[in-house]
Protein backbone atom coordinates (compact mmCIF):
# COMPACT_ATOMS: atom_id res chain seq x y z
CA UNK A 1 0.00 0.00 0.00
CA UNK A 2 2.82 2.72 1.27
CA UNK A 3 5.81 0.95 -1.27
CA UNK A 4 7.04 4.07 -2.99
CA UNK A 5 6.34 6.66 -1.25
CA UNK A 6 8.72 8.87 0.67
CA UNK A 7 9.26 9.26 3.54
CA UNK A 8 11.94 11.86 4.57
CA UNK A 9 12.08 13.37 8.69
CA UNK A 10 14.55 16.33 8.62
CA UNK A 11 15.06 18.94 11.22
CA UNK A 12 13.19 21.79 9.65
CA UNK A 13 14.12 24.66 12.24
CA UNK A 14 17.79 23.20 12.42
CA UNK A 15 19.28 26.37 11.23
CA UNK A 16 17.08 28.43 13.30
CA UNK A 17 18.76 27.26 16.55
CA UNK A 18 20.60 29.76 17.43
CA UNK A 19 17.44 31.98 18.01
CA UNK A 20 15.43 29.62 19.34
CA UNK A 21 15.04 26.12 20.53
CA UNK A 22 11.30 25.74 20.40
CA UNK A 23 11.58 26.37 16.89
CA UNK A 24 12.98 23.17 16.31
CA UNK A 25 9.90 21.12 14.75
CA UNK A 26 10.01 17.67 13.06
CA UNK A 27 8.51 17.30 9.18
CA UNK A 28 7.10 13.98 7.29
CA UNK A 29 7.53 14.70 4.41
CA UNK A 30 6.02 12.37 1.79
CA UNK A 31 4.64 11.88 -2.09
CA UNK A 32 1.24 13.10 -2.44
CA UNK A 33 0.33 13.21 -6.00
CA UNK A 34 1.23 10.75 -8.53
CA UNK A 35 4.01 12.15 -11.60
CA UNK A 36 0.54 11.27 -14.03
CA UNK A 37 -1.86 12.57 -11.91
CA UNK A 38 0.26 16.26 -11.18
CA UNK A 39 0.96 16.13 -15.48
CA UNK A 40 -2.47 15.89 -16.08
CA UNK A 41 -3.69 18.04 -13.20
CA UNK A 42 -2.07 21.05 -15.19
CA UNK A 43 -2.78 20.15 -18.84
CA UNK A 44 -6.58 19.90 -17.43
CA UNK A 45 -5.80 22.93 -15.69
CA UNK A 46 -4.61 24.92 -18.94
CA UNK A 47 -7.22 23.54 -21.04
CA UNK A 48 -10.84 24.15 -18.67
CA UNK A 49 -9.23 27.92 -18.71
CA UNK A 50 -9.15 28.06 -22.05
CA UNK A 51 -12.38 26.52 -22.07
CA UNK A 52 -14.25 28.83 -19.97
CA UNK A 53 -12.76 32.02 -22.03
CA UNK A 54 -13.63 30.83 -25.43
CA UNK A 55 -16.66 29.18 -24.39
CA UNK A 56 -17.63 32.90 -22.73
CA UNK A 57 -16.70 34.25 -26.35
CA UNK A 58 -19.22 32.04 -27.66
CA UNK A 59 -21.36 32.32 -25.68
CA UNK A 60 -21.82 36.38 -26.50
CA UNK A 61 -22.87 35.76 -30.21
CA UNK A 62 -26.15 34.63 -28.48
CA UNK A 63 -26.64 34.92 -24.83
CA UNK A 64 -30.59 33.36 -25.30
CA UNK A 65 -31.02 29.35 -24.02
CA UNK A 66 -33.90 27.26 -24.98
CA UNK A 67 -35.33 23.97 -24.42
CA UNK A 68 -35.71 21.12 -27.22
CA UNK A 69 -34.86 21.03 -30.49
CA UNK A 70 -34.94 24.41 -32.04
CA UNK A 71 -34.78 27.70 -30.37
CA UNK A 72 -34.17 31.49 -32.61
CA UNK A 73 -34.70 35.07 -32.02
CA UNK A 74 -38.48 34.52 -32.21
CA UNK A 75 -38.94 31.34 -30.01
CA UNK A 76 -39.37 31.97 -26.32
CA UNK A 77 -36.46 31.79 -24.42
CA UNK A 78 -35.60 29.40 -21.06
CA UNK A 79 -33.53 32.08 -19.54
CA UNK A 80 -31.49 34.53 -21.44
CA UNK A 81 -28.31 36.37 -19.58
CA UNK A 82 -28.53 40.08 -19.27
CA UNK A 83 -25.46 40.27 -21.91
CA UNK A 84 -24.93 42.73 -25.12
CA UNK A 85 -24.92 40.10 -27.94
CA UNK A 86 -21.50 40.53 -29.80
CA UNK A 87 -20.72 38.33 -32.92
CA UNK A 88 -17.23 39.51 -33.68
CA UNK A 89 -15.73 36.69 -30.64
CA UNK A 90 -17.07 33.20 -31.73
CA UNK A 91 -14.66 32.87 -34.69
CA UNK A 92 -11.61 32.52 -32.90
CA UNK A 93 -13.80 31.94 -29.73
CA UNK A 94 -14.80 27.88 -31.73
CA UNK A 95 -11.52 27.63 -32.84
CA UNK A 96 -9.38 27.64 -29.64
CA UNK A 97 -12.62 26.41 -27.68
CA UNK A 98 -12.03 22.88 -29.49
CA UNK A 99 -8.69 23.17 -29.64
CA UNK A 100 -8.71 22.84 -25.70
CA UNK A 101 -11.87 20.18 -25.91
CA UNK A 102 -8.90 18.41 -28.01
CA UNK A 103 -6.13 18.55 -25.13
CA UNK A 104 -8.62 18.13 -22.10
CA UNK A 105 -10.18 15.15 -23.71
CA UNK A 106 -6.82 13.54 -24.45
CA UNK A 107 -5.39 13.99 -20.87
CA UNK A 108 -8.79 13.30 -19.36
CA UNK A 109 -9.11 9.96 -20.74
CA UNK A 110 -5.07 9.01 -19.91
CA UNK A 111 -6.31 10.23 -16.28
CA UNK A 112 -9.29 7.91 -16.21
CA UNK A 113 -8.18 5.22 -17.75
CA UNK A 114 -5.00 5.18 -15.69
CA UNK A 115 -7.12 5.77 -12.85
CA UNK A 116 -8.69 2.82 -13.44
CA UNK A 117 -5.93 0.31 -13.80
CA UNK A 118 -4.04 1.63 -11.08
CA UNK A 119 -6.97 1.39 -8.79
CA UNK A 120 -6.52 5.11 -8.10
CA UNK A 121 -9.82 6.17 -8.18
CA UNK A 122 -10.83 3.30 -5.60
CA UNK A 123 -8.32 3.91 -2.81
CA UNK A 124 -8.04 7.48 -2.94
CA UNK A 125 -11.74 8.13 -3.93
CA UNK A 126 -14.04 5.19 -3.46
CA UNK A 127 -12.48 3.50 -0.24
CA UNK A 128 -14.04 3.78 2.75
CA UNK A 129 -10.98 4.02 4.36
CA UNK A 130 -9.21 7.18 4.27
CA UNK A 131 -5.06 7.02 4.25
CA UNK A 132 -2.58 9.19 5.95
CA UNK A 133 -3.65 12.07 4.06
CA UNK A 134 -6.99 10.59 2.68
CA UNK A 135 -10.11 13.58 0.99
CA UNK A 136 -13.28 13.81 3.24
CA UNK A 137 -16.41 12.24 1.67
CA UNK A 138 -17.47 16.22 0.13
CA UNK A 139 -14.16 16.04 -1.40
CA UNK A 140 -14.80 12.67 -2.89
CA UNK A 141 -18.36 13.41 -4.00
CA UNK A 142 -16.84 16.70 -5.28
CA UNK A 143 -13.98 15.00 -7.66
CA UNK A 144 -16.41 12.30 -8.39
CA UNK A 145 -19.06 14.31 -9.86
CA UNK A 146 -16.23 16.39 -11.68
CA UNK A 147 -14.73 13.96 -13.46
CA UNK A 148 -17.66 11.43 -13.71
CA UNK A 149 -20.30 13.67 -13.90
CA UNK A 150 -20.20 17.15 -15.33
CA UNK A 151 -16.97 16.64 -17.64
CA UNK A 152 -18.31 13.39 -19.36
CA UNK A 153 -21.81 15.60 -19.39
CA UNK A 154 -20.04 18.87 -20.91
CA UNK A 155 -18.55 16.91 -23.85
CA UNK A 156 -21.31 14.98 -24.94
CA UNK A 157 -23.65 17.77 -25.07
CA UNK A 158 -20.93 19.33 -26.76
CA UNK A 159 -20.36 16.93 -29.36
CA UNK A 160 -24.45 17.04 -29.80
CA UNK A 161 -23.97 20.31 -31.04
CA UNK A 162 -22.30 19.08 -34.16
CA UNK A 163 -24.70 18.47 -37.29
CA UNK A 164 -21.49 16.15 -38.35
CA UNK A 165 -21.26 14.03 -34.99
CA UNK A 166 -25.10 13.48 -34.34
CA UNK A 167 -25.28 12.54 -38.03
CA UNK A 168 -23.20 9.66 -37.29
CA UNK A 169 -24.64 9.49 -33.73
CA UNK A 170 -28.02 10.55 -33.97
CA UNK A 171 -28.57 9.10 -30.42
CA UNK A 172 -27.22 11.77 -28.70
CA UNK A 173 -30.14 14.13 -29.80
CA UNK A 174 -32.45 11.15 -27.71
CA UNK A 175 -30.30 11.56 -24.96
CA UNK A 176 -30.42 15.51 -24.63
CA UNK A 177 -33.78 16.20 -25.73
CA UNK A 178 -32.92 17.92 -28.87
CA UNK A 179 -30.17 20.27 -29.83
CA UNK A 180 -31.11 23.41 -27.63
CA UNK A 181 -31.55 20.57 -24.64
CA UNK A 182 -27.90 19.78 -25.05
CA UNK A 183 -26.87 23.39 -25.46
CA UNK A 184 -28.41 24.89 -22.36
CA UNK A 185 -27.21 21.59 -20.30
CA UNK A 186 -23.68 22.05 -21.53
CA UNK A 187 -23.98 25.84 -20.29
CA UNK A 188 -25.25 24.44 -16.81
CA UNK A 189 -22.23 22.26 -16.82
CA UNK A 190 -20.00 24.50 -17.59
CA UNK A 191 -21.44 26.55 -15.03
CA UNK A 192 -21.27 23.89 -12.28
CA UNK A 193 -17.49 23.37 -12.94
CA UNK A 194 -16.75 26.72 -12.68
CA UNK A 195 -18.59 26.93 -9.03
CA UNK A 196 -16.23 23.57 -8.72
CA UNK A 197 -12.92 25.30 -9.75
CA UNK A 198 -13.59 28.66 -7.70
CA UNK A 199 -14.31 26.06 -4.58
CA UNK A 200 -11.22 24.00 -5.39
CA UNK A 201 -8.88 27.09 -5.82
CA UNK A 202 -10.72 28.24 -2.39
CA UNK A 203 -9.90 25.33 -0.57
CA UNK A 204 -6.52 25.16 -1.78
CA UNK A 205 -5.47 28.62 -0.31
CA UNK A 206 -7.18 28.21 2.82
CA UNK A 207 -5.15 24.36 3.71
CA UNK A 208 -2.08 25.80 2.98
CA UNK A 209 -1.47 27.01 -0.56
CA UNK A 210 2.23 26.75 -0.66
CA UNK A 211 2.35 23.15 0.50
CA UNK A 212 -1.13 22.27 -1.83
CA UNK A 213 0.71 23.75 -4.83
CA UNK A 214 4.10 22.43 -4.11
CA UNK A 215 2.54 18.60 -3.58
CA UNK A 216 0.56 19.26 -7.33
CA UNK A 217 3.74 20.42 -8.97
CA UNK A 218 6.89 18.44 -7.08
CA UNK A 219 4.70 16.09 -5.92
CA UNK A 220 5.92 16.75 -2.00
CA UNK A 221 3.50 17.46 0.37
CA UNK A 222 4.49 17.98 3.91
CA UNK A 223 2.77 17.20 6.96
CA UNK A 224 3.91 18.43 10.75
CA UNK A 225 4.84 15.48 13.03
CA UNK A 226 2.98 15.00 16.51
CA UNK A 227 5.35 16.43 19.13
CA UNK A 228 6.27 13.38 21.41
CA UNK B 1 6.28 -1.30 -10.84
CA UNK B 2 3.05 -1.91 -13.09
CA UNK B 3 1.81 1.08 -12.73
CA UNK B 4 4.84 2.25 -14.30
CA UNK B 5 4.56 -0.37 -16.98
CA UNK B 6 0.78 0.90 -18.24
CA UNK B 7 1.64 4.44 -17.85
CA UNK B 8 4.34 3.70 -20.41
CA UNK B 9 2.53 1.53 -22.51
CA UNK B 10 -0.26 4.60 -22.59
CA UNK B 11 1.51 6.72 -23.62
CA UNK B 12 3.54 4.89 -26.61
CA UNK B 13 0.12 4.38 -27.98
CA UNK B 14 -0.53 7.93 -28.07
CA UNK B 15 1.47 8.53 -30.85
CA UNK B 16 0.17 5.50 -32.81
CA UNK B 17 -3.34 6.49 -31.80
CA UNK B 18 -3.53 10.12 -33.60
CA UNK B 19 -1.65 8.61 -36.29
CA UNK B 20 -4.65 6.27 -37.06
CA UNK B 21 -6.64 9.36 -36.66
CA UNK B 22 -5.09 11.39 -39.41
CA UNK B 23 -4.25 9.04 -42.05
CA UNK B 24 -7.70 6.73 -41.15
CA UNK B 25 -8.63 8.65 -44.19
CA UNK B 26 -6.81 9.84 -47.48
CA UNK B 27 -6.55 13.57 -47.50
CA UNK B 28 -7.56 13.97 -44.26
CA UNK B 29 -6.37 17.21 -43.51
CA UNK B 30 -8.31 20.47 -44.19
CA UNK B 31 -6.75 22.65 -46.89
CA UNK B 32 -5.85 25.58 -43.91
CA UNK B 33 -4.28 24.59 -41.10
CA UNK B 34 -1.62 25.81 -41.24
CA UNK B 35 -1.68 28.28 -37.14
CA UNK B 36 -1.95 26.66 -33.90
CA UNK B 37 -5.60 27.48 -33.55
CA UNK B 38 -5.81 25.10 -36.63
CA UNK B 39 -4.75 22.29 -35.50
CA UNK B 40 -7.45 21.45 -33.24
CA UNK B 41 -9.81 22.14 -36.73
CA UNK B 42 -7.60 19.42 -38.49
CA UNK B 43 -7.96 17.02 -35.59
CA UNK B 44 -12.15 17.73 -35.68
CA UNK B 45 -12.07 17.75 -39.88
CA UNK B 46 -10.01 14.14 -39.68
CA UNK B 47 -11.64 12.37 -37.34
CA UNK B 48 -14.77 13.62 -38.84
CA UNK B 49 -13.87 12.32 -41.91
CA UNK B 50 -13.40 8.59 -40.30
CA UNK B 51 -16.61 8.96 -38.52
CA UNK B 52 -18.76 9.96 -41.36
CA UNK B 53 -16.85 7.77 -43.62
CA UNK B 54 -19.83 5.64 -44.84
CA UNK B 55 -21.77 8.90 -45.30
CA UNK B 56 -24.80 8.44 -42.44
CA UNK B 57 -27.82 11.50 -43.28
CA UNK B 58 -28.00 13.78 -41.07
CA UNK B 59 -31.76 13.56 -39.26
CA UNK B 60 -34.67 14.54 -40.67
CA UNK B 61 -38.22 16.02 -39.58
CA UNK B 62 -41.79 15.30 -39.91
CA UNK B 63 -43.09 18.49 -41.48
CA UNK B 64 -45.32 19.40 -38.52
CA UNK B 65 -41.56 20.34 -36.81
CA UNK B 66 -40.41 23.43 -39.46
CA UNK B 67 -40.00 26.32 -37.71
CA UNK B 68 -42.85 29.13 -38.25
CA UNK B 69 -39.96 32.07 -38.61
CA UNK B 70 -36.85 30.71 -39.76
CA UNK B 71 -34.27 33.66 -39.07
CA UNK B 72 -32.74 35.26 -42.50
CA UNK B 73 -29.25 36.78 -41.61
CA UNK B 74 -26.47 38.19 -42.90
CA UNK B 75 -27.31 39.26 -47.13
CA UNK B 76 -31.18 39.10 -47.32
CA UNK B 77 -31.68 41.07 -50.36
CA UNK B 78 -28.25 41.19 -52.29
CA UNK B 79 -28.42 45.42 -54.00
CA UNK B 80 -26.22 44.78 -56.89
CA UNK B 81 -27.89 45.56 -59.80
CA UNK B 82 -26.86 42.32 -61.54
CA UNK B 83 -29.44 40.38 -58.57
CA UNK B 84 -31.78 43.24 -59.28
CA UNK B 85 -31.79 43.02 -62.76
CA UNK B 86 -32.60 38.50 -62.10
CA UNK B 87 -35.04 39.41 -59.62
CA UNK B 88 -37.26 41.59 -61.46
CA UNK B 89 -37.03 38.59 -64.23
CA UNK B 90 -38.24 35.88 -61.97
CA UNK B 91 -34.78 34.52 -62.41
CA UNK B 92 -35.62 33.59 -66.09
CA UNK B 93 -32.55 34.85 -67.01
CA UNK B 94 -30.50 33.48 -64.26
CA UNK B 95 -27.52 30.72 -65.16
CA UNK B 96 -25.10 28.13 -63.24
CA UNK B 97 -22.02 27.31 -65.03
CA UNK B 98 -20.47 24.54 -63.48
CA UNK B 99 -16.78 24.77 -63.97
CA UNK B 100 -13.00 23.70 -63.57
CA UNK B 101 -12.22 20.07 -63.53
CA UNK B 102 -15.16 18.45 -65.38
CA UNK B 103 -15.30 17.06 -68.31
CA UNK B 104 -18.75 18.88 -69.54
CA UNK B 105 -18.97 22.65 -69.02
CA UNK B 106 -22.36 22.77 -68.12
CA UNK B 107 -24.85 25.89 -67.78
CA UNK B 108 -27.93 25.34 -66.31
CA UNK B 109 -31.24 27.58 -65.51
CA UNK B 110 -33.18 27.27 -63.01
CA UNK B 111 -35.61 24.87 -64.78
CA UNK B 112 -32.75 23.08 -66.06
CA UNK B 113 -32.09 22.19 -62.35
CA UNK B 114 -35.92 21.45 -61.78
CA UNK B 115 -35.69 18.57 -64.60
CA UNK B 116 -33.14 16.81 -62.45
CA UNK B 117 -35.06 14.25 -59.94
CA UNK B 118 -35.51 16.11 -56.63
CA UNK B 119 -35.23 15.27 -52.91
CA UNK B 120 -36.97 16.95 -50.26
CA UNK B 121 -35.25 16.75 -47.13
CA UNK B 122 -36.83 18.77 -43.23
CA UNK B 123 -33.36 19.47 -41.93
CA UNK B 124 -32.29 21.66 -38.83
CA UNK B 125 -29.92 24.59 -39.37
CA UNK B 126 -27.72 25.27 -36.60
CA UNK B 127 -25.97 28.78 -37.05
CA UNK B 128 -22.53 28.72 -34.98
CA UNK B 129 -23.92 31.06 -32.93
CA UNK B 130 -25.88 28.94 -31.02
CA UNK B 131 -29.85 29.21 -32.43
CA UNK B 132 -31.34 26.43 -34.72
CA UNK B 133 -34.13 26.21 -36.67
CA UNK B 134 -35.87 23.54 -39.03
CA UNK B 135 -36.89 24.21 -42.77
CA UNK B 136 -38.16 21.81 -45.92
CA UNK B 137 -35.72 22.16 -48.33
CA UNK B 138 -36.15 20.63 -52.03
CA UNK B 139 -33.70 20.74 -54.89
CA UNK B 140 -30.97 18.49 -56.56
CA UNK B 141 -28.83 16.58 -54.96
CA UNK B 142 -24.94 18.30 -55.37
CA UNK B 143 -23.84 14.82 -56.38
CA UNK B 144 -26.73 14.44 -59.69
CA UNK B 145 -25.43 17.90 -61.28
CA UNK B 146 -21.71 16.65 -60.79
CA UNK B 147 -22.34 13.13 -62.16
CA UNK B 148 -23.90 14.97 -65.41
CA UNK B 149 -20.91 17.55 -65.41
CA UNK B 150 -18.40 14.32 -65.35
CA UNK B 151 -16.48 14.78 -62.85
CA UNK B 152 -12.49 14.56 -63.72
CA UNK B 153 -10.55 12.15 -61.00
CA UNK B 154 -8.23 14.65 -59.56
CA UNK B 155 -10.90 16.59 -58.39
CA UNK B 156 -10.90 16.97 -54.46
CA UNK B 157 -13.16 20.42 -54.10
CA UNK B 158 -16.30 21.93 -54.91
CA UNK B 159 -15.77 25.91 -54.78
CA UNK B 160 -18.96 27.55 -54.75
CA UNK B 161 -19.72 31.65 -55.56
CA UNK B 162 -22.33 33.46 -54.43
CA UNK B 163 -24.39 37.06 -56.15
CA UNK B 164 -23.18 39.07 -52.79
CA UNK B 165 -19.63 38.35 -53.02
CA UNK B 166 -19.39 35.41 -50.67
CA UNK B 167 -17.76 32.19 -51.84
CA UNK B 168 -17.02 28.99 -50.33
CA UNK B 169 -16.09 25.58 -50.18
CA UNK B 170 -16.69 21.56 -49.82
CA UNK B 171 -14.03 18.76 -49.94
CA UNK B 172 -15.89 15.45 -51.66
CA UNK B 173 -17.31 13.39 -48.72
CA UNK B 174 -19.78 16.15 -48.02
CA UNK B 175 -20.00 17.53 -51.42
CA UNK B 176 -21.38 14.01 -52.89
CA UNK B 177 -23.56 13.36 -49.45
CA UNK B 178 -27.21 12.54 -50.72
CA UNK B 179 -28.20 15.67 -48.38
CA UNK B 180 -25.87 18.12 -49.83
CA UNK B 181 -28.53 19.64 -52.67
CA UNK B 182 -28.79 22.95 -54.33
CA UNK B 183 -32.09 24.02 -52.86
CA UNK B 184 -34.51 26.03 -55.13
CA UNK B 185 -37.66 25.28 -52.45
CA UNK B 186 -38.48 25.83 -49.22
CA UNK B 187 -40.75 25.08 -47.24
CA UNK B 188 -43.22 23.53 -50.81
CA UNK B 189 -42.19 27.00 -52.13
CA UNK B 190 -40.01 28.45 -54.49
CA UNK B 191 -37.25 29.73 -52.04
CA UNK B 192 -37.52 33.05 -50.97
CA UNK B 193 -34.97 36.07 -51.57
CA UNK B 194 -34.17 36.47 -48.19
CA UNK B 195 -33.38 32.72 -47.99
CA UNK B 196 -31.15 33.04 -51.06
CA UNK B 197 -33.66 32.66 -53.98
CA UNK B 198 -33.26 31.44 -56.70
CA UNK B 199 -30.71 28.40 -55.51
CA UNK B 200 -28.86 27.73 -51.89
CA UNK B 201 -26.50 25.70 -50.80
CA UNK B 202 -27.69 22.67 -48.11
CA UNK B 203 -24.78 21.06 -46.43
CA UNK B 204 -26.82 19.31 -43.88
CA UNK B 205 -23.79 17.97 -41.53
CA UNK B 206 -21.84 21.40 -41.44
CA UNK B 207 -23.26 24.65 -39.68
CA UNK B 208 -24.95 27.03 -41.00
CA UNK B 209 -22.58 29.75 -43.08
CA UNK B 210 -21.25 26.85 -45.27
CA UNK B 211 -24.98 27.01 -46.55
CA UNK B 212 -24.05 29.69 -49.31
CA UNK B 213 -27.08 31.71 -50.62
CA UNK B 214 -27.95 33.14 -53.68
CA UNK B 215 -25.35 30.59 -55.88
CA UNK B 216 -24.14 31.96 -59.17
CA UNK B 217 -20.92 29.59 -60.07
CA UNK B 218 -19.31 26.49 -59.17
CA UNK B 219 -15.93 25.08 -59.74
CA UNK B 220 -14.20 21.86 -58.80
CA UNK B 221 -11.07 22.05 -58.17
CA UNK B 222 -8.07 19.75 -57.31
CA UNK B 223 -6.59 22.44 -55.03
CA UNK B 224 -7.96 25.33 -52.86
CA UNK B 225 -4.47 27.49 -52.36
CA UNK B 226 -5.35 29.53 -55.76
CA UNK B 227 -8.52 30.13 -55.47
CA UNK B 228 -9.84 33.70 -53.89
CA UNK B 229 -7.20 34.10 -51.00
CA UNK B 230 -6.03 30.68 -50.88
CA UNK B 231 -8.06 30.12 -47.49
CA UNK B 232 -10.77 28.53 -48.88
CA UNK B 233 -13.92 30.16 -47.54
CA UNK B 234 -14.93 33.89 -47.43
CA UNK B 235 -15.05 32.94 -43.72
CA UNK B 236 -11.40 31.94 -42.99
CA UNK B 237 -10.05 35.61 -43.25
CA UNK B 238 -12.47 36.37 -40.47
CA UNK B 239 -11.67 33.78 -38.21
CA UNK B 240 -14.01 30.87 -38.94
CA UNK B 241 -13.21 27.97 -39.65
CA UNK B 242 -13.02 26.13 -43.12
CA UNK B 243 -14.93 22.68 -41.65
CA UNK B 244 -17.58 23.40 -39.18
CA UNK B 245 -18.86 20.37 -38.70
CA UNK B 246 -18.86 21.11 -35.11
Amino acid sequence: MHRGRLFRVRLAGVFMLSYSLAAMKLQAQSIRHKGLVRTTHWINALSIVALAVSGAAILLAHPRFYWGETGYFDTPAAFELPLTPNLDQSGWGRSLHFLAAWIAVINGLIYVAWGLISRHFRRRLLSARADSHGYSVPQRVAYLTVVFGLLPIAILTGLTMSPAVTAAYPELFVLFGGRQSARTIHFIAANLLMLFLVVHVAMTILSGFGNNIRSMITGVYTTPLEER
Amino acid sequence: MSNLISRRKLLASLPAASGLLLTGSKDSLPPTYGSLLGLGDALTFASHRLLLRNQPLAREFGREMISKRFPAINTTNPASAQYQGLRAGRFTEWWLPIEGLVSNHLKLSLDDLKRFPSRTQVTQHSCEQGWSAIAEWTGVPLARVLQEAGMLPQARYVVFYAVDGWWDSLEMLDALHPQTLLAYGMNGRELPVPYGAPVRLRVERQLGYKNLKYVIRIEVTDRLDNIEDGTGAVGVAEGYSWYAGI
